[in-house]
């Protein structure tokens, strides 16, 4: 990473109650860089995208975006530096109550105030760069799979132009092949958009396939970031465990009986 | 004795976090009432939901108030043998009371439960934050539209309950008491005066906004997937019709 973060985090804290999420935590992300965030369940990942989009109000630390920080904004301030994002929810997250084509123009029509015809027009071309044809456009979202649920998710998240996206277990639930289809369409949208991208996932196949550079997350810190081509090589015990999915290791699983 | 004391010291905390989360709520939703944008659109789609599908339930329920209120007065002032003012007990309480708190307890049951619920699955699927991360207020767009549609379609609900309610005991003090159809208009019409209704329809808007507003409460802060939504349902159901019954009282002691 070269010249000032795009994001710059420090310090940030976050508890719930007694149970510490997120106990200090620094990282940088590079404009244009693509930055996946590993690290097992329950181990703060979500928790951190939510503190940086202003979703949840960190207990302390900083984050910076752009130079500018953003956990002290007002509520209007914070509305209108989420411009700056999109993001891709873990299940996708779309609007029962509207069609898939208002779900990708959302964002453009209440957002910005684009005019309908106008969004409607960007969001078929968002769905078709997503692989999906117009007369899903048309459809309820409860009428889609798994995977074009995502593809729309996908759609709505690029469908402003976003300096930063951000991708919430973005294959989570799909099969194999539906996941890398959708591991390839984020690396050509990131490309496409010259966006900074933070993804949070376990799916190490995806965490190869998107990132530039990797960050493990435990006990809410950061224990180990570098380059994503380094981490089979990371000398790290705790990232050597989380890749490779073993049991034995200085990772201990919380496990209660019943 | 050492545990029951921190026991009621943290339940009282949790009630004043509670209420203080619920004022905060109520004047943020109100504040935003007042603020562009105004989502007219939605605005009118919650008119329709909670007034115009209503409307079957509201008119049969105020139909059969209104008959059995004719009945049972008869029966009552029969005793005395002041029989001949049902229709002004019937009109007077339709109208005042029971108009406004039976439509609202329907409109409880039915819109209440269905903000809840709706509000709720948005919640838990991340729907809601899915709408901050797209530069959308969700307060704005989910709960103003359905809160100035309670305030603004209820009391016309009501309206049409106190016309078709004031109709059941008309059918009932006519076909089955014996009364004279013109003698029965004519008592209904004398006796009812302009603040009996409008007190009624202060009440609805009271009652419709309660109604939003506790749907929209308990949907938005819902946790814990469909178990949560399913205890969002109900506590907006109980909640809503507890505060209608608190404030009628308080309403009826202030306009009367």
């Amino acid at each position: 990473m070269s010249g000032a973060p795009k994001i710059e985090v420090r310090g940030l804290k976050k508890a719930f109650g007694r149970k510490v999420v997120l106990d200090g935590i620094d990282l940088d992300i590079g404009v244009g860089e693509s930055v996946v965030v590993i690290g097992g369940s329950g181990t703060g990942k979500s928790v951190l995208v939510k503190c940086i989009l202003g979703i949840i109000e960190p207990d302390a630390g900083s984050i910076k975006i752009d130079g500018q920080e953003v956990t002290t904004l007002s509520r209007g301030k914070r509305e209108a530096l989420l411009e700056k994002f999109g993001m891709l929810f873990q299940g996708a997250a779309l609007f029962d109550s509207l069609l898939v084509w208002e779900n990708v123009a959302f964002g453009l029509i209440q957002g910005r105030g684009m005019e309908r015809n106008a969004a409607k027009k960007i969001a078929f071309e968002k769905l078709a760069a997503v692989g999906l044809g117009a007369e899903v456009g048309e459809l309820r979202p409860a009428e889609l799979s798994g995977g074009m649920q995502k593809r729309v998710g996908l759609a709505r998240a690029i469908a402003a132009t976003p300096e930063i996206i951000i991708f919430d277990e973005p294959t989570t639930g799909l099969d194999p092949i539906m996941g890398d289809v959708i591991n390839d369409l984020i690396v050509k949208c990131v490309r496409d958009l010259g966006a900074t991208a933070i993804s949070i996932t376990h799916d190490m196949a995806s965490a190869h396939k998107i990132a530039d550079r990797i960050a493990m997350i435990y006990k809410g810190r950061i224990i180990w970031t570098g380059a994503a081509k380094t981490i089979d090589n990371s000398g790290n015990p705790y990232v050597d465990q989380f890749i490779h999915g073993r049991a034995d290791g200085p990772i201990q699983m919380e496990v209660r009986a019943l | 004795m050492t545990d029951f004391l921190p026991s009621i010291g943290r339940v009282f905390i949790n009630f004043l976090g509670a209420a203080g989360r619920f004022a905060m709520f109520t004047l943020s939703a109100l504040s935003h009432c007042f603020r562009p944008p105004f989502y007219f659109r939605l605005i009118g789609r919650q008119m329709v939901d909670i007034g115009f599908y209503s409307l079957p339930v509201v008119g049969l329920t105020a139909v059969f108030t209104g008959m059995v209120l004719a009945l049972q007065t008869n029966t009552g002032f029969s005793r005395f043998g002041a029989a001949s003012v049902t229709a002004t007990v019937v009109v007077l309480s339709v109208t005042r009371e029971l108009g406004p708190v039976i439509a609202a307890l329907m409109v409880a049951g039915r819109i209440g439960a269905s903000i809840a619920a709706e509000i709720g699955t948005m919640r838990v699927t991340d729907q809601i934050d899915a709408l901050s991360t797209l530069s959308t207020n969700p307060l704005k767009y989910l709960v103003v539209p359905r809160i100035i549609a309670g305030l603004v379609t209820v009391p016309i609900l009501v309206l049409i309950a106190d016309i078709i309610g004031i109709f059941g005991g008309y059918l009932v003090g006519t076909y089955k008491l014996g009364f004279n159809a013109a003698t029965y208009l004519n008592n209904t019409a004398q006796n009812l005066t302009a603040i009996d209704v409008s007190s009624g329809l202060i009440k609805a808007a009271v009652f419709g906004f309660i109604v939003a507003l506790m749907g929209c409460y308990h949907g938005y802060h819902s946790r814990g997937g469909a178990q949560g939504v399913g205890a969002a349902t109900t506590h907006a159901v109980v909640s809503s019709s507890v505060m209608i019954l608190l404030f009628d009282y308080v309403l009826t002691s202030i306009l009367f």
